[in-house]
């Protein structure tokens, strides 16, 4: 048999537990051996569903990890790795828990997983050193308008309708002391990674608008005004969010503002 | 853009900067201590090795699924315990202990 | 095909290594073991930035290198994916390691990156395949590139050579190396029903540039008889290490590496493994390690 035709039927049949065992897969005595290409399959189907549970722990945590190894089967089945990089495996588990009909009821699990997925994207992110906050003291007052920045390389924002940070802080509190009440409302978050830490924050009214503005390459005068389309926006609280959460690595000035 | 507009919010911007930069505080961590207390984020780290799993499991053959129609598990684990606002958690809608002991006035 | 002769600067030294852990970091660069060398898994340093890559920097200032790929896929029918070669030339202009070396295996197809090290018949055919990757890797990185020996669990009836003449025709083919896994050896020989010690007195052992030694699991094949799983999930087996000490005292020592990745143990217990590995390399007169085996 071609090599091709034999790893496509050896492929084929490892994530189809329904599939027969493809011929010519043989023991030492060359009759069919089922029970030994299973190995296969368990590797490839365990080895997969641990990458996950490795790399949601929270969405883990939440479902139990009984729940979360036969969920997560299911989705290895479906959606195999496009990628040999397993480190940034999992990047269509959300859409997956959206139509997951199990946990339909558990609305924010698939924002959960876009942020852990996010964390993990800025954990490997490239290098970039950070500004401290006396760049901006050191832009002409007049022209900050036309500032703009470069964000972080790690940079993300996620806008979620839940409470997405206080769920995921809750999950890792060190104790139970820490476990308040959840608040209500959504959240919105900027996930970083100013040196080698990956960081989240909480975003102020409108912080998310105005720093995906920021992100896309809009002067801080723009941005500004796309954060005020939110009721409530304050502008020195987006700036200090700025600031204190070291995101910006460079900047022009337009010097004919 | 009128300059006027432009000189406006300049001032505006000029001013929300320079009240930030008074209340702002920038900590950041040694890179001695980064990492170390979450063991260098292992669960961010790389999955990649050449180990085979266990071979006893029957992960990889079972043919029980969701598809199959044979999916009696229930998430079982802190969903149960969260105490989240109604709306956000569809489980809890339907007057469970939580969102009635939110509800009754305090 | 052009041969290529293997690095012989940040020459991996005829001691033990262990394979690198996130979660031994601290261990390393804090306790700085007397340890010859670390392995890398190439997969593990293909991100951008952060963490992985600050680290690495700096045991790679300490100790040599070696690059262990686990998903070039090189066994594969079809062509390698150039992307990932790109990635594996990148870690490996980065941190110049001593070695360089993937399996004897493939992993990816229609349906994805399957992770796993899936076995191939051994036909004229997989030797023409797998020597034309080798080919690739060998040219793209400009460098010599050692073969790793796999653990099995099934046969294929098309095969028609036994896997020491597949060996023997890549490495003449293409001028790689070989990495001899004894833990592959002796689980291949228990699931597919021949003497390990046969195996590898028939090795070609002059194109071996490093060995691997790890722990395997039990099971039971389709007539209840042992099947041995390649786990790397606890301590080498009495058994491997008999073959190992026999095998360094015919062919002198070679950089022999400790696999570790399931279960991980605390350090001291993964040092403790290497330290033995040492002890029988020690054993041995110094080794003409730095001279081109393949040539």
């Amino acid at each position: 048999m071609p090599l091709e035709a034999t790893q496509r039927a050896f492929a084929g049949a490892l994530l189809d537990p329904e599939a027969p065992v493809p011929t010519g897969v043989v023991d030492p005595e060359g009759r069919p051996a089922p029970k030994r290409f299973a190995v296969y399959r368990n590797n490839v189907t365990v080895s997969l569903i641990e990458a996950l549970a490795t790399a949601f722990p929270v969405v883990e945590k939440i479902v139990g990890a009984e729940f979360f190894a036969a969920m997560a089967r299911e989705f290895v089945r479906a959606h195999p790795p496009t990628s040999p990089l397993l480190m940034f495996y999992g990047e269509a588990f959300p859409a997956f828990l959206a139509a997951f009909e199990p946990v339909k009821h558990l609305a924010y699990l698939p924002d959960m997983a876009t942020l852990e997925q996010l964390r993990r994207r800025a954990y490997h992110a490239r290098d970039a050193e950070p500004l401290g906050p006396e760049f901006l003291a050191a832009v002409p007052p007049e022209t900050l308008g036309t500032l703009r920045v470069t964000l972080h390389p790690a940079a993300h924002i996620l806008q979620s309708n839940h409470p997405i940070l206080s769920i995921w802080e809750w999950n890792n509190a060190a104790s139970s002391d820490q476990q308040t009440a959840l608040p209500e409302g959504g959240e919105h978050v900027l996930i970083t990674r100013p040196e080698l830490d990956v960081e989240l924050r909480r975003l102020p009214v409108g912080g998310a608008h105005f720093l995906e503005a920021l992100q896309s390459g809009a002067a801080l005068g723009e941005a500004a005004a796309a954060g005020a389309a939110a009721e409530g926006f304050d502008l020195t609280t987006n700036i200090t969010g700025l600031i204190e959460s070291r995101v910006v690595t460079d900047f022009t000035v337009d010097g004919a503002a | 853009m009128s300059n006027k507009v432009a000189a406006t919010s300049s001032l505006a911007i000029a001013a929300a900067v320079a009240a930030a930069l008074t209340t702002a505080t920038v900590t950041t961590t040694p890179a001695q201590a980064a990492g170390k207390e979450k063991c260098y984020g292992v669960s961010l780290a790389g999955q990649n090795d050449c180990a085979a799993g266990p071979g006893t499991t029957c992960a990889g053959t079972s043919t029980v699924d969701y598809q199959g129609n044979a999916w009696t598990l229930v998430p079982a684990g802190t969903c149960a315990s969260m105490d989240l606002p109604a709306g956000t958690d569809g489980s809890k809608r339907a007057g469970s202990l939580e969102a009635l002991k939110r509800d009754l006035p305090s | 095909m052009t041969k290529h002769r293997p690095n012989t600067k940040d020459a991996i030294p005829q001691r033990a290594g262990v394979g690198l852990k996130a979660c031994h970091y601290d261990d390393i660069l804090d306790g700085k073991p007397d340890l010859g060398w670390f392995e890398i898994h190439a997969e593990n340093y293909m991100g951008e930035g952060g963490m992985p890559h600050h680290v690495l920097s700096q045991i790679r200032n300490r100790y040599p290198i070696s690059c262990h790929g686990v998903g070039l896929s090189i066994g594969s029918a079809r062509g390698l994916d150039p992307a990932h070669l790109d990635r594996l030339k990148k870690v490996v202009q980065r941190y110049e390691p001593g070695l360089v070396s993937e399996h004897l295996a493939w992993s990816t197809h229609d349906r994805g990156f399957l992770n796993d090290l899936l076995p191939v018949p051994y036909t004229a055919e997989t030797a023409f395949r797998v020597s034309e990757h080798i080919d690739q890797v060998q040219t793209h990185l400009g460098r010599q590139i050692l073969l790793e020996n796999p653990s099995t669990y099934v046969a294929f009836a098309e095969s028609e050579m036994s896997e020491i003449a597949f060996l023997k025709e890549i490495t003449e083919r293409t001028g790689c190396g070989l990495l001899l896994d004894v833990n592959n050896v002796y689980v291949s020989a228990t699931n597919q029903g021949y003497a390990p010690g046969d195996y590898l007195t028939e090795f070609p052992v002059d194109a071996v540039g490093e060995i691997h030694l790890g722990g395997h699991a039990n099971d039971r094949d389709d007539d209840g008889r042992t099947l041995l799983i390649d786990a790397h999930d606890r301590a080498i087996a009495a058994q491997v290490w008999k073959l190992y000490e026999d095998l360094i005292g015919r062919i002198g020592p070679r950089p022999t590496l400790v696999e570790w990745d399931n279960d991980v143990p605390a350090w001291p217990v993964l040092f403790t493994e290497a330290q033995r590995a040492d002890a029988i390399l020690a054993k041995q007169p110094a080794g003409d390690g730095a001279k081109s085996r393949a040539a």
